[in-house]
């Protein structure tokens, strides 16, 4: 109270006479997307931390078999596939730095997974898998005469597959992310090791991971942040099953909200930030310098 | 014309090596889909790779919508469409004014908003579905276009805003200063000096906006659900409730979902990987 009477007493100038003109048009400018953040994401979050605010729900989830299971899918999404899919990107940046025509005409065709959608990609997937009249089983039984397995009722196999479903969807980006990494490189430093006479594995320790590691850490790190948010590999290929085993974070979020137990959702959500906000601040202060 | 010699042979050997898995992995899912697109009911399901009697007889009939599962095709065709083109619009609109205020006014407050920004754009947007489907229902615009627009206007503005703030701040201070001296107002400035001098800029965020819209499956299908609201995906994510789906048309739809944004990507295919992408991960 002390304090708005001081400040009243000395005779301030209004607000719109303190701001210069542009001040105001920024304050105007940046009015919408404040109140689309405001509304969308403030209000929003603050309301599903309140939901996520009381202790049983967290010794619900505790209890639910469902979600132990559901993180231990993520964390094998994560560390597991977004490894493999990194290092093949790696390698596969290598090879797209080759000068040829045919290798040019290649990496149009080789971005497509990236361009279309995910949807009826994933769903062709999920039909070749299908065990009676998917193409994958009618080729082994045309070959071997033998059925072949129900590839997506079993648990560590769909999982596998989910992931490698990811991996389709995603290796092209990241190839073309870490082949703009590699084509910055000096080609002197490489004509020098040639001369030298340094093999490929030597060219790649001594010159081409020392000026590549910091995009190639940050690209992991980053792909694991979306990964995270991966909902449609999973969903749309195991939806989840069999019996609940193949959920990841992203989904039994969604599951719980289905089944109304919004509370439970939340509280799913807030157990994976103490993994998430770390990765979120080392990714901002990265971005924002 | 000089013969190869040996050891070009085997260097070009071990390119093909790794090249032809290459196509053939990325291409399967692909053809799969576009070789049910083309195949009659009964070769669909006897897992050849190429049907004994391609027909295009499948796009007839999701065109003339003349199945169940297909009878709101053109509608939900024309929400994707008008969903995506207003979240183009919107994302650019937001993104635009708030990359000028911060950029080029330096409003007081703006490296905030810029990384609170920057956090939602981290923050995995399955994440923040399930507190936004509650949020859409207390607003009163769940299964109305608006509540996935703004959803989607939400998940792409922040990247957009971070695009066009680093492309603006590499435009000189001089071209105000001199546009101010001028006599140009706020507004001028903005509508006839910083909005073409970042058109391309400009073409990559609304395209990346409209494509993020199109593609959008997980905040359609939560927010959406009459048949004649939803978008094509969520309407093909229907297809799978059914145990006796047609595949053939399921696929050939999807093929069609596809098309779109395939050809919008390559279009503007030098925006989107160079110009959108570099900058993210830049060491």
């Amino acid at each position: 109270m002390a304090i708005t009477l001081s400040a009243s007493d000395a005779p301030s100038p209004p607000l719109s006479a303190r701001l210069s003109p542009p001040q105001v048009w920024g304050i105007v400018l940046l009015a919408p997307y404040l109140l689309v953040f405001l509304a969308f994401v403030v209000y929003p979050v603050g309301y599903g931390l309140w939901l996520a605010r009381q202790p049983a729900s967290y010794v619900a989830l505790y209890n639910d078999p469902i979600f132990a299971r559901a993180a231990v899918n993520t964390l094998i999404f994560l560390v597991i596939g977004i490894n493999i899919k990194m290092l093949i990107a790696l390698f596969l940046s290598g090879f797209f730095a080759q000068q040829r025509p045919w290798i040019r005409w290649l990496s149009v065709i080789f971005i497509l997974p990236w361009a279309v959608p995910s949807i009826p990609t994933i769903l062709s997937v999920r039909f070749m898998l299908n065990p009676e009249w998917g193409v994958v089983n009618q080729l082994i039984f045309k070959f071997t005469g033998d059925d072949g397995p129900n590839w997506l009722n079993d648990p560590a196999v769909a999982l596998a597959m989910a992931i490698g479903v990811h991996i389709w969807k995603s290796l092209p980006f990241w190839t073309l992310i870490l082949l703009t990494g590699r084509l910055a490189i000096s080609h002197d430093l490489y004509e020098a090791s040639d001369v030298d006479g340094a093999n490929w594995w030597q060219k790649f320790r001594y010159i081409t991971w020392p000026s590549m590691q910091t995009l190639y850490i940050t690209c992991t790190l980053l792909s694991m942040i979306w990964t995270l948010g991966d909902f449609n590999s999973v969903y749309l290929l195991t939806g989840g099953g069999p019996a609940d085993l193949t959920h990841v974070l992203s989904t039994l979020g969604i599951r719980y909200l289905r089944l109304d137990q919004l509370s439970l959702a939340m509280a799913s959500i807030v157990c994976a930030m103490p993994f998430v906000l770390p990765l979120v601040y080392f990714m901002m202060k990265r971005l924002s310098r | 014309m000089k013969l190869p010699t040996l050891r070009e042979v085997g260097t070009e050997a071990k390119l093909l090596l790794i090249g032809i898995p290459v196509f053939i992995w990325t291409m399967i899912p692909i053809y799969h889909m576009f070789v049910f697109a083309i195949s009659p009911k009964e070769d669909a399901f006897s897992g050849k790779l190429w049907p004994a009697h391609p027909t295009f007889h499948n796009f007839s009939i999701v065109f003339h919508q003349q199945h169940y599962f297909l009878r709101d095709f053109w509608i939900q065709f024309w929400n994707s469409t008008v969903i995506a083109l207003a979240v183009g619009a919107l994302t650019l609109f937001v993104a635009t004014a708030a990359a000028f205020s911060i950029s080029r006014l330096r409003v007081p407050g703006g490296r905030a908003v810029m990384n609170m920004a920057l956090f939602t754009y981290f923050i995995p947007a399955a994440f923040l579905a399930v507190p936004m489907y509650r949020t859409m229902g207390t607003y009163g615009l769940l299964n109305n276009h608006w509540s996935l627009i703004l959803a989607m206007v939400t998940i792409a503005a922040p990247y957009a805003i971070w695009v066009l703030k680093q492309a603006s701040d590499k435009l000189p201070v001089e071209l105000d200063e001199a546009a101010t001296m001028d006599g140009a107002t706020t507004l001028q400035l903005f509508r006839l000096v910083y909005v073409p001098l970042m058109m391309p800029s400009l073409v990559a965020v609304g395209t990346y906006a409209i494509l993020l819209a199109w593609n959008e499956y997980l905040y359609a299908f939560l927010l959406l659900s009459k048949d004649t609201d939803i978008t094509l995906p969520v309407a093909l994510g229907n297809f799978l409730a059914a145990d006796d789906s047609p595949w053939e048309l399921l696929m050939t739809t999807g093929f069609i979902y596809a098309l779109p944004p395939a050809a919008v990507y390559y279009a503007f295919k030098r925006y989107m990987v160079g110009g959108l992408t570099a900058g993210a991960v830049k060491s």
